[in-house]
């Protein structure tokens, strides 16, 4: 259902700051796959993520999804397909504006905005079943502004928001790595259960290789821009840390494992 | 204070708050510091006064004098969002031009309106004395704005554009036109700004080309003095409080009039205030770390003691 093709990121052309950020990636995802993509820093991880939610355009190469052609589409075009959660918590959300706002933008994605209410109550009572699913007590703060709430709070609303209108396809950019580690935790399951029951398609960056193995069908490891490994449906289970390093030594010539990959 | 120039200085400050309001839109909602302001408001005065003078419908004058600044606004969005001109730039592009424009609608640089028919003389001829008619128009006026953008605020178009000036990337993420919403929010804004203009024409009873110079500090001081003091916890209550904090910036400008500050001085008064109100924040955060900082040793040597 993705098709991304020998895409090619150049960061300031012509400058001596050059930097080919991605070298012709290329990867089909189905319907259905979870795919935990790692990497160094630099290695692409974000960027790639980014290329396909339309931040910026490519310089060479093409991504489609289910067969429609979304390169030249706006980053705001292409929310119609894409659920995404940011690293930073504070991106997610309007903050300045109420969980129950925030929640209520996010049953539009990718919808016209008229003059219609902005939030009716039909939408208030059912945000507070979903406020109640992800079990942090915060169907009773719905009128609280988010920029009150937790990192790991912003992140689980993030997520809902991402995912409340089942997008074709779930783009989650280290959503996990500026939380405290039981946070952290907590949302990863929460993550991995919403993908599970709603039969998502999802994309996930992280850092830490154990999630990377645990989590998802298939496994893209990224180094310098460019696809190194990428580890099939089937191929994944049973793969374990020193396995990954091996594959990774070989694609990349025994180069370029960040300290920050080992220690996690 | 006497009684007379207290109750000037109340509807002249109902007056100023659509303006006021129009930057809290920009400034405070899409988070954008327009200067096309000082641009707009005299534009809308100029257009109220001289389409008047042309004979034309005070009411109908008015509302024109609020297109032509929605225009303005258009421009200055356009410059912004299209034309990637930094936005601070834009606004002052816009101010300029408008300078020229303001001139050509006029004719000349100061347009009076002597004996003519205005929105207030409509008002008076019910009845009512003039101060009392400037009450009610503003009145009127003041609470129609607020209804509109209180409801305004609650569509789905309206929660877009909070969200653009809150949080651009994420809304962008959810399928908003984040430039569309940047030129919404200036054209919604420019056209209170020139309303306002075009309200305060018909007060004073003239249109002047310099009136614009100095108002987006007096609108800045009125948004935060009303947030300051009456809190800024929903939409409604903000716009309430620009309102009251437009009226009492008036108030302050009166009083120290009658205390026998020279008019010359006031743009400088003016600064000074809205300084002082943009670092309050800064000096609580510091005073109650100082206040503290003083507790802690206090609880320290107490220890010590023990």
């Amino acid at each position: 259902m993705l098709n991304v093709e020998n895409i090619k990121k150049v960061f300031g052309k012509g400058t001596p700051n050059e930097k080919v950020a991605l070298e012709n990636v290329t990867f089909k995802m189905n319907e259905g796959d979870f795919i935990t993509i790692i990497g160094g820093n630099g290695a692409g991880k974000s960027t790639t993520l980014n290329a396909i939610a339309g931040v910026f355009m490519i310089d060479e190469g093409k991504i489609e999804i289910d067969g429609t052609d979304i390169t030249k589409l706006p980053e705001y075009k292409r929310s119609k397909y894409i659920g995404r959660v940011f690293q930073d918590p504070r991106m997610g959300t309007a903050t300045n504006m109420t969980i129950e706002e925030n929640l209520a933008m996010a049953l539009r994605r990718g919808q016209h905005r008229g003059l219609k209410r902005g939030i009716t109550n039909a939408e208030k009572s059912k945000f507070r079943e979903y406020l109640e699913m992800l079990d942090l007590g915060l169907e009773n703060r719905m009128t609280t502004k988010t920029g009150l709430l937790s990192g790991g709070q912003r992140q689980a609303i993030t997520l809902l928001m991402a995912t409340m209108t089942k997008p074709r396809l779930l783009l989650l950019d280290e959503h996990t790595a500026a939380l405290d580690p039981k946070t952290a935790q907590k949302v990863l399951e929460l993550t991995e259960k919403i993908i599970r029951d709603d039969k998502l398609t999802a994309l996930m960056v992280t850092h830490n290789m154990r999630d990377a193995l645990k989590l998802g069908n298939r496994l893209i490891m990224m180094n310098t821009g460019k696809v190194a490994v990428d580890v099939q449906a089937g191929e994944k289970e049973g793969l374990h840390v020193a396995d990954l390093l091996k594959l990774f030594e070989k694609a990349s010539g025994g180069r370029g494992i960040s300290d920050r990959m080992l220690l996690s | 204070m006497k009684l007379s120039v207290f109750m000037g200085a109340v509807s002249q400050g109902l007056l100023w708050s659509i303006l006021a309001i129009g930057v809290y839109i920009t400034y405070k909602i899409l988070d954008y510091a327009d200067l096309t302001t000082e641009g707009s408001y005299p534009l809308g005065a100029a257009v109220a006064a001289r389409f008047i003078l042309g004979g034309m419908d005070p009411f109908f004058a008015t509302i024109l004098s609020m297109l032509t600044g929605m225009l303005a606004g258009l421009v200055t969005g356009i410059l912004n969002t299209k034309l990637k001109i930094p936005s601070l730039l834009s606004g002052i592009l816009s101010m300029t031009g408008l300078y020229s424009i303001n001139l050509r609608v006029m004719g000349k640089a100061n347009l009076p309106l002597l004996r003519q028919d205005t929105i207030i003389t409509r008002v008076t001829s019910l009845g009512f004395e003039t101060d009392t008619a400037v009450i009610i128009v503003g009145v009127v006026s003041v609470l129609a704005v607020i209804l509109i953008l209180w409801w305004f605020f609650g569509t789905e178009k309206g929660f877009a554009i909070r969200a653009t000036g809150d949080n651009s990337n994420m809304i962008r993420a959810l399928g908003v036109n984040t430039n569309s919403m940047v030129i919404l929010g200036l054209v919604i804004s420019n056209g209170l700004i020139a309303l306002s203009g075009g309200i305060m024409a018909q007060y004073n009873g003239y249109a002047d080309v310099g009136m614009g110079t100095g108002t987006i500090v007096i609108g800045l001081a009125s948004v935060i003095i009303g947030e300051v003091l009456f809190g800024n916890t929903s939409i409604l209550r903000s716009l309430f409080a620009v309102v009251l904090g437009s009226i009492l910036y008036r108030i302050i400008i009166a009083f120290v009039l009658s205390k026998g500050l020279v008019p010359n001085d006031l743009k400088l008064l003016s600064s000074i205030l809205l300084a002082v109100c943009l670092s309050l924040p800064l000096v609580k955060e510091k005073l109650s770390n100082f206040v503290d900082s003083i507790h802690k040793n206090k609880s320290r040597e107490g220890e010590a003691s023990a």
